[in-house]
């Protein structure tokens, strides 16, 4: 049977090295795949975070020869097997234990978003009117899956570490989803100027290239939220038209 | 004495899919405090795989759908062994539970007059299903996540729980690691609400996440409560077959929903050959009705595609066996066809469907909107599950409480599709308001010492045999491998006597060997050490399911004999309960439906 190897990073935050494995390789195998045979009969402590295994729950992120990827996503045809596939963890987090990091950041930038906040039901029944094509960007955004693959990639987090000062193409995109949500009534645009620091995003579309989900974030959620932030700021008049005509 | 961090909590939600977030933002939206443990990081459970939608009886699509319409479908797919309160506040409550989440900010689907727009599904009379594209769970989820976050609901990601503690019967708390560092952790609470999915784990073939091992069912039994209607898994009748790495991955029943049919190697549409008999008034008897209603006609049937899940697998296995397959071992399920019908069909696949689409063409290379996709059953759900009361969710032990996937009755021997996303918020929801009502009520328990130490020298054994080097040393991943390959050829879709007895054996070998696995290294995110604690979880269930499968002498629903092939009307009057026995092992019975209110009998008579 073919075989392969496998680079891959062992270690904690204390330090570690690349460690070769070779495993058969078979049709239609991922990367996953391999790293769960290595798993199972080389390397019973290698650890990987992984769940649903069909591209759907984010949890597999890693860097595969270089590149942000889901381990699960990722076929074995897709990449030269002539010499050692390289299998690294997301370096914009602290790591945790061989590919997997501490994403609780992540979780945290999140509790800062305002949350959704509703106009009035359009309805006595208390429920609302909303036609498709004015949902269909929103959409867009909650296909989100939170791999933070985007945030991996990003220069800022992953170069500059501004972790503190800037929430990172995936927030950016929650946060157009709420802002360009139809209902949505509430008002972020003072904070994502600020303390979100939408202004560090040279747009350099990193993001929207790694996206397993396809979205496009930077033309449609970050490059949007930076004039709807530029207008909120310096164009009160066009901020109260938005207002009032409570859409895009 | 065993080092552990303690937490305190006057509910503690132990599973943060749909039914375990709808929970704990229930109990805490009543002002209590909320612990909600995941297993997995919060946003990942397996509800993100839901694809086709949530059924609730909106009438947004067909305005002659009512509550009562719903609960007729959830009992006939049921196979009238369901707990008829249960489906009778499913069919109540669904609607508001799904208007609730748009209120949350999800962001349905939507009619042509701007409401949420309702899909086809099998076993729905009519088009019932909220949706999201084909990633409705991932709406879902989100949902909540996002409304839950904001509650201060406190968060314990990547926690598993070893064991429920207690207080005499009642339930006082749980007790787990946390797997970042792998140190242990105590939680009290006044009330703990079970919410951790299912058991797909348990087979080889399987549509279900890493986590879905069971494990609430079987911390619920082993601390006392019972299961009940075991024996009824379902095995979705469409799942991936090839490549062998992505073999169970769910391919959607909306693909049926949107027209997509089903043929073996001969071309043939085989289910219009089989059309069961209860269902026979309600499914078209042509393929060109049963496109209409695929397309919105109000007179046309349902095509026989969409006839509920255990049917439409069974008649896959015959087409498989008796030799009609596709190269892979399945049958073609054909979307692509409908460009024959509509001019933009790739489009329209592609905005109906997006991610089957994406699947298929990163995983098989298979563009869906040109060729046919080769699909075979996948374990999939587990209708049995913990015995709770019906409108609080409560089981039989004091505090401890039970909704989703791993409560039992709603779904009798089938479940519909699209019911178990509304069974997490009816039931979630419930659980969440009558725990901490309970959490009100009742003061902290007192946690016993001796059970926690007993819990961690069984969790570390398998490090003291690592470091041992002992000639005992079990690989967990191996007795994890051989149980989901004998669970899936000995207990599967068709089942007989001799086989299943055989499975217990094994189970029983397996028990034994489980015990002597070792983990090597060190406790931080160790997998073969969390394989290793998983196996007791899995083995439970397992024996659970084949002992109660045993004693279903009969076919009925996701459980198929292949030795009584046919219903017994004597059996469709109970339901299968086991339950641990006080020498530790498994006890079974049968006990009687509850008596159905005639204003509820004669409501299903009505829909015959």
């Amino acid at each position: 049977m073919k075989t392969a190897t496998f680079r891959i990073w062992r270690g904690n935050s204390e330090g570690g090295l690349l460690r070769d494995y070779t495993t058969e390789v078979s049709e239609g195998m991922v990367v996953l795949d391999a790293v769960h045979q290595i798993q199972s009969k080389q390397a019973p402590d290698l650890a990987c975070r992984w769940n649903c295994k069909a591209g759907k729950c984010g949890s597999c992120s890693a860097e595969i020869n270089g590149a942000p990827r889901l381990m699960c996503m990722t076929r074995l045809n897709d990449l030269p097997l002539d010499k050692p596939v390289t299998i690294e963890p997301m370096k914009a987090f602290p790591l945790i234990r061989d590919l997997v990091t501490n994403v609780s950041w992540n979780y945290e930038v999140k509790k800062r978003i305002k949350k959704f906040k509703p106009r009035r039901p359009d309805v006595s029944d208390g429920t609302w009117r909303m036609l498709q094509p004015d949902i269909d960007r929103v959409q867009e955004f909650r296909k989100c899956i939170e791999c933070f693959l985007c945030q991996d990639v990003c220069h800022v987090l992953r170069d500059h570490r501004k972790h503190d000062e800037f929430i990172g193409p995936r927030f950016f995109v929650h946060a157009a989803g709420l802002e360009m949500h139809p209902l949505d009534t509430e008002e972020r645009s003072q904070e994502l100027r600020t303390s979100f620091g939408i202004g560090y995003c040279n747009i350099t579309k990193c993001c929207t290239n790694v996206c397993p989900e396809e979205i496009k974030i930077t033309d449609n959620a970050i490059i949007p939220l930076k004039e709807r932030v530029v207008d909120d700021a310096y164009d009160p008049i066009r901020k109260l038209i938005r207002r009032f005509t409570n859409g895009d | 004495m065993a080092d552990y961090q303690t937490f305190e909590h006057d509910v503690l939600v132990i599973g943060s899919g749909g039914a375990g977030l709808r929970a704990a933002i229930e109990a805490s939206a009543t002002g209590v405090s909320v612990g909600l443990v995941c297993k997995c990081l919060l946003g990942k459970a397996h509800t993100v795989m839901a694809e086709g939608g949530i059924a609730a009886a909106l009438a947004n699509v067909d305005d002659r759908d009512n509550w009562k319409v719903h609960f007729a479908d959830t009992m006939r797919g049921g196979q009238y062994v369901n707990n008829w309160r249960m489906a009778e506040l499913h069919a109540r409550e669904a609607p508001a539970r799904v208007r609730e989440l748009e209120a949350w900010g999800a962001v349905f689907d939507r009619t042509p007059d701007g409401r949420i727009l309702q899909r086809n599904f099998g076993g729905h009379k009519y088009p019932r299903l909220a949706h999201v594209g084909d990633r409705t769970g991932l709406e879902m989820l989100r949902t909540l996540q996002d409304h839950g976050v904001h509650q201060g609901i406190d968060v314990h990601m990547e926690c598993t729980i070893l064991t429920l503690l207690k207080e005499g019967d009642r339930v006082v708390g749980a007790f787990g690691y946390e797997r970042e560092k792998g140190t242990f952790r105590v939680y009290r609470a006044k009330a703990v609400v079970l919410a951790t999915g299912g058991i797909g784990r348990a087979f080889k073939i399987t549509s279900n996440s890493w986590d879905c091992t069971g494990d609430g069912h079987s911390l619920a039994y082993h601390a006392g409560a019972e299961l009940i209607d075991m024996e009824f898994v379902q095995f979705h009748p469409t799942g991936m077959v090839w490549p062998p790495s992505v073999c169970g991955i769910l391919v959607t029943e909306g693909v049926r929903g949107e027209g997509g049919v089903l043929r073996n190697s001969e071309g043939k549409r085989f289910m219009f050959g089989d059309i069961p008999e209860n269902y026979r008034s309600q499914t078209a008897d042509n393929e060109e009705e049963g496109w209409r209603y695929t397309q919105g006609d109000r007179d046309a049937r349902r095509p026989p595609e969409l006839l509920t899940r255990d049917h439409v697998a069974r008649c896959i296995v015959r087409e498989i066996k008796e030799g009609r397959g596709s190269p892979h071992g399945g049958v073609f399920l054909d979307i692509s066809w409908i460009r024959k019908k509509l001019s933009n069909a790739s489009e329209h696949i592609k905005r109906k469907l997006p991610s089957m689409y994406h699947q298929f063409k990163q995983l098989a290379n298979i563009d869906i909107t040109a060729e046919a996709m080769e699909v075979g059953p996948t374990t999939h759900y587990i209708m049995g599950g913990i015995r709770v009361d019906a409108d609080t969710q409560m089981s039989r032990l004091p505090g401890l409480f039970a909704a989703g996937e791993c409560a039992a009755g709603i779904n009798g021997a089938n479940r519909l599709g699209g019911n178990s996303l509304s069974d997490l918020l009816v039931f979630g929801k419930r659980a969440g308001e009558y725990a901490a009502q309970f959490s009100r009520e009742n003061k902290t328990g007192v946690v016993n010492p001796g059970q926690i130490e007993e819990t961690v020298s069984e969790a570390l054994e398998s490090f003291n045999r690592g470091s041992k080097g002992s000639a005992a040393d079990g690989n967990p991943y191996e007795i994890q491998y051989e149980l989901q390959r004998f669970m899936q050829d000995l207990v599967g879709i068709v089942r007989k006597e001799t086989e299943m007895t055989e499975a217990i054996d094994r189970i029983t070998e397996l028990w034994i060997r489980s015990k002597s696995v070792a983990a090597h290294g060190n406790r931080q995110y160790n997998p073969a050490w969390h394989t290793a604690l998983d196996l007791r979880s899995l083995l439970t269930v397992s024996e659970a399911i084949t002992v109660s499968a045993l004693n279903r002498k009969e076919s009925r629903g996701g459980h198929y004999r292949d030795d009584y092939p046919q219903k017994d009307p004597a059996l469709g009057k109970l339901n299968v309960v086991v339950w641990k026995g006080r020498d530790g092992t498994i006890q079974v019975r049968h006990e009687p439906l509850p008596e159905m209110p005639d204003e509820l009998k004669g409501i299903i008579e009505e829909m015959k």
